[in-house]
């Protein structure tokens, strides 16, 4: 017999990629959620080994709130012009413009709550019945407790106290009209785990994620990239500084970390020795302890 | 680096969340702004430390009633191993949570609070443990601080716990006194407990030796999957994807497509840009067969010297998870890997009353039941017997009704 190796990315690859064909499988018109961030351009490349040199069974989708960093949106495009599948866009300005919601006030205005009805919007004009998102358990605390079929009603509803049993590898995809489900390939990812895979596939991010010189402004203790999108006043003072985002939002509530990191290596270094969670420098989920909780329920990503 | 994923058995008062909050900081896996939110929180222990066991309940509805209603998944790493916790609550009417998360489980620890010893819950436990086949067990006498340390209570559980470890023929079991609210021999071994000189709790579950997939001789690949690109370049490309759930496909080795029997060759094997010699188990790969099969999701390719069984009558231990109890007139809905059937439950055998290990006859089968039944398949099952390849003698019962996951089977024989 030979021998071989098959370390523990390996290992949540195969899971990963055993998950979006069971997708595939399972349902009749499927999607993958495209944030623009690595943990979905790391699905994207997961999707590229599950399915090649087939086409996706899936768009992309991105929910574009209209406040992203240029940068996100640059790479979205690149990215697509080079797998060469299809994405669908859905705006949360359009929603604004038809009064489907209405934007916050306040310096804390952000148009991340916004999103939702955004999202759930698509999913029913486009009928899709599966959802890939790249959250992971480790992320947050209700987050740990979602399986990874996730099953939501026609409102994008979780509700913890009836989620389905997940036994052994089988995932139970059946659904009601209407009804949909959210799919979590890399829900037993950590942070780590995905840079340290993204470092060996030697995939590109955007460049928000490394070490740039940007104009920024400090917003509840955090550093936030200045921009039209920040409600700023004449008591926030613009100041440069070095710096990076560890996560891709919206550019009103995405804070950046002081970082010289220039290269993937730089970043695994300094997460090893952070002591800061990635969702810590998310400031929609400081607002109450159940946060995340009460969005999921909502039917947020 | 491997991953070990297990699974902590034992209730609220046993210490389980204080355990896995334990090795969470005694590893340095808890980051700066949770530990902030700890600390900020007005639960702490009588002594006034952070309580630990906030770190592994999550939602609002939980810390409102101090319980854990559901299955949370946690993660640490060591240089040495990454470990996932399946972190499953101990009280009786979460019997399904504990199968499920028992499920994925390599290990198992089984917590006893050493002021109580083995108690109606510790069998229940272990029963669980035993039917889903989890080959590794580490029983961790809990609160060993609270009965000063003493070997002699230490040595009387375990004695107690070895006739049970027989009776449910549990074959690797470990025992290591611990206390999780002070930290000994979690993850540095205890000067309190000089007396023993096992390895700490961390230590142990960094080397244990999990049981490899691929040693089985049973290749098996459930095609999920078939990859046709239909493009001039690849007109004639046709590839089975899947994710071999045990044993081993090499090159040239002869294959057999069940259910319809069909002979072949694997002609290629590829892993998006790499084609390896050999597809092993636990890999998502695409397998070419030399043979101009017709093959679609729900096959299973497996190699022809080691054929699995082939039945629609299977007897099967069944955990009921449903709150409509089971219903032997109706038809369910059967998913074994990606195959997807109909199925009845054409008899129960017997219950199992899991506090005392009885089996009775029964007529009903209510949520958290256990018991023994024989499912009626309308298409034939390619499956393996559990203890002999967990991934091909497990399935799911599904209600159409509501499309809820209502039972969890594990394949014991096939009827003749």
């Amino acid at each position: 017999m030979s021998t071989y190796n098959f370390d523990y990315l390996d290992e949540l690859e195969a899971e990963a990629i055993h998950i979006l064909r069971e997708v595939a499988g399972q349902f009749e018109k499927p999607a993958l959620l495209f944030s623009g961030g690595k943990d979905s351009i790391t699905l994207v490349r997961l999707a590229e080994k599950a399915f090649r040199p087939g086409k996706f069974p899936f768009p992309l989708v991105h929910i574009d709130t209209g406040h992203n960093f240029q940068e996100t949106i640059d790479y979205r495009d690149q990215m697509i012009e080079r797998i060469g599948e299809r994405l669908i866009v859905g705006s949360v300005q359009e929603s604004i413009d038809q009064g489907k919601v209405v934007e916050q006030k306040g310096k804390n205005a952000s148009r991340n709550a916004l999103q939702t009805v955004t999202l759930l919007d698509t999913i029913a004009k486009y009928e899709f019945d599966a959802c890939i998102g790249g959250a992971r358990r480790d992320e947050e605390k209700a987050r740990a407790k979602e399986r990874i079929f996730s099953v939501r009603d026609e409102f994008g509803q979780w509700d913890p106290k009836r989620q389905r049993p997940e036994l052994w590898n089988i995932y139970n995809g059946k659904i009601h009209k209407g009804e949909n489900v959210r799919v979590f390939p890399i829900s037993n990812w950590t942070e780590l785990d995905v840079w340290n895979y993204i470092r060996r596939e030697n995939i590109e991010l955007p460049s928000i994620y490394f070490s740039h010189e940007r104009e920024v402004i400090t917003r509840n203790g955090q550093l936030m990239a200045a921009s039209p999108f920040l409600n700023m006043d004449d008591e926030d003072i613009v100041f440069r500084k070095q710096v990076r985002f560890r996560t891709v939002g919206d550019m009103s509530c995405t804070a950046a970390v002081e970082s010289e990191a220039i290269l993937i290596d730089d970043i695994i270094t300094e997460i090893s020795a952070s002591k800061i969670s990635e969702r810590g420098a998310r400031m929609d989920d400081k607002v109450s302890e159940a946060a995340m909780e009460d969005r999921k329920k909502g039917g947020y990503f | 680096m491997n991953i070990l994923k297990f699974f902590t058995a034992g209730s609220v008062d046993d210490g389980k969340s204080t355990l896995i909050g334990r090795l969470l900081y005694d590893t340095d896996s808890i980051l700066a702004d949770q530990l902030e939110a700890l600390q900020s929180s007005n639960r702490k222990n009588d002594d006034g430390t952070i309580d630990l066991a906030i770190l592994t309940d999550g939602l609002r509805a939980e810390r409102e009633q101090g319980i854990t209603i559901d299955v949370a998944y946690k993660y640490f790493q060591t240089d040495k191993r990454k470990f996932i916790i399946a972190d499953t609550p101990g009280h009786i009417q979460y019997t399904r949570n504990m199968v499920t998360g028992a499920s994925t489980a390599n290990l198992a620890i089984i917590l006893i609070d050493a002021r109580n010893g083995v108690v109606e819950q510790t069998i229940r436990h272990s029963y669980l443990v035993s039917l889903l086949g989890i080959k590794h067990i580490v029983v961790c006498i809990n609160k060993m601080d609270m009965v000063d340390y003493s070997q002699e209570v230490y040595n009387s559980i375990i004695e107690k716990y070895k006739v049970l470890a027989q009776q449910l023929k549990l074959v690797d079991v470990n025992y290591i006194p611990v206390s999780a609210l002070k930290g000994d021999n979690i993850v540095q071994n205890s000067e309190r407990m000089d007396w023993y000189e096992g390895e700490s709790l961390l230590h142990f579950l960094e080397k244990v030796d999990t049981d490899s997939l691929e040693k089985s001789t049973l290749a098996r690949m459930p095609v999920q999957w078939v990859i046709r690109p239909q493009t001039e370049a690849l007109h004639d490309y046709r590839g089975y994807a899947g994710r071999v759930l045990s044993g081993t496909f090499n090159l040239n080795d002869k294959v057999t497509v069940l259910p319809s029997g069909a002979s072949s060759v694997v002609e290629k094997i590829e892993f998006f840009d790499q084609t390896p010699d050999a597809a092993h188990a636990g890999q998502s790969v695409i397998i070419h067969l030399k043979d101009d099969v017709d093959i679609s999701r729900g096959d299973t390719i497996v190699n022809a010297s080691a054929l699995p069984q082939e039945s629609k009558l299977i007897e099967a231990d069944l955990c009921w998870m449903d709150g409509r109890a089971l219903d032997t007139s109706i038809t369910y809905l059967i998913q074994h890997n990606s195959k997807l059937t109909k199925c009845k439950i054409s008899e129960i055998l017997h219950k199992v009353d899991i506090n005392t290990l009885e089996k009775h006859s029964a007529e009903e089968f209510k949520l958290n039941d256990i018991g023994r039944v024989i499912v009626k398949t309308a298409d034939a099952l390619a499956f393996d017997l559990y203890d002999d390849n967990r991934a091909n003698g497990s399935a799911i019962l599904v209600d159409s009704r509501t499309n809820l996951t209502v039972g969890a089977l594990m394949f014991r024989a096939a009827v003749e």
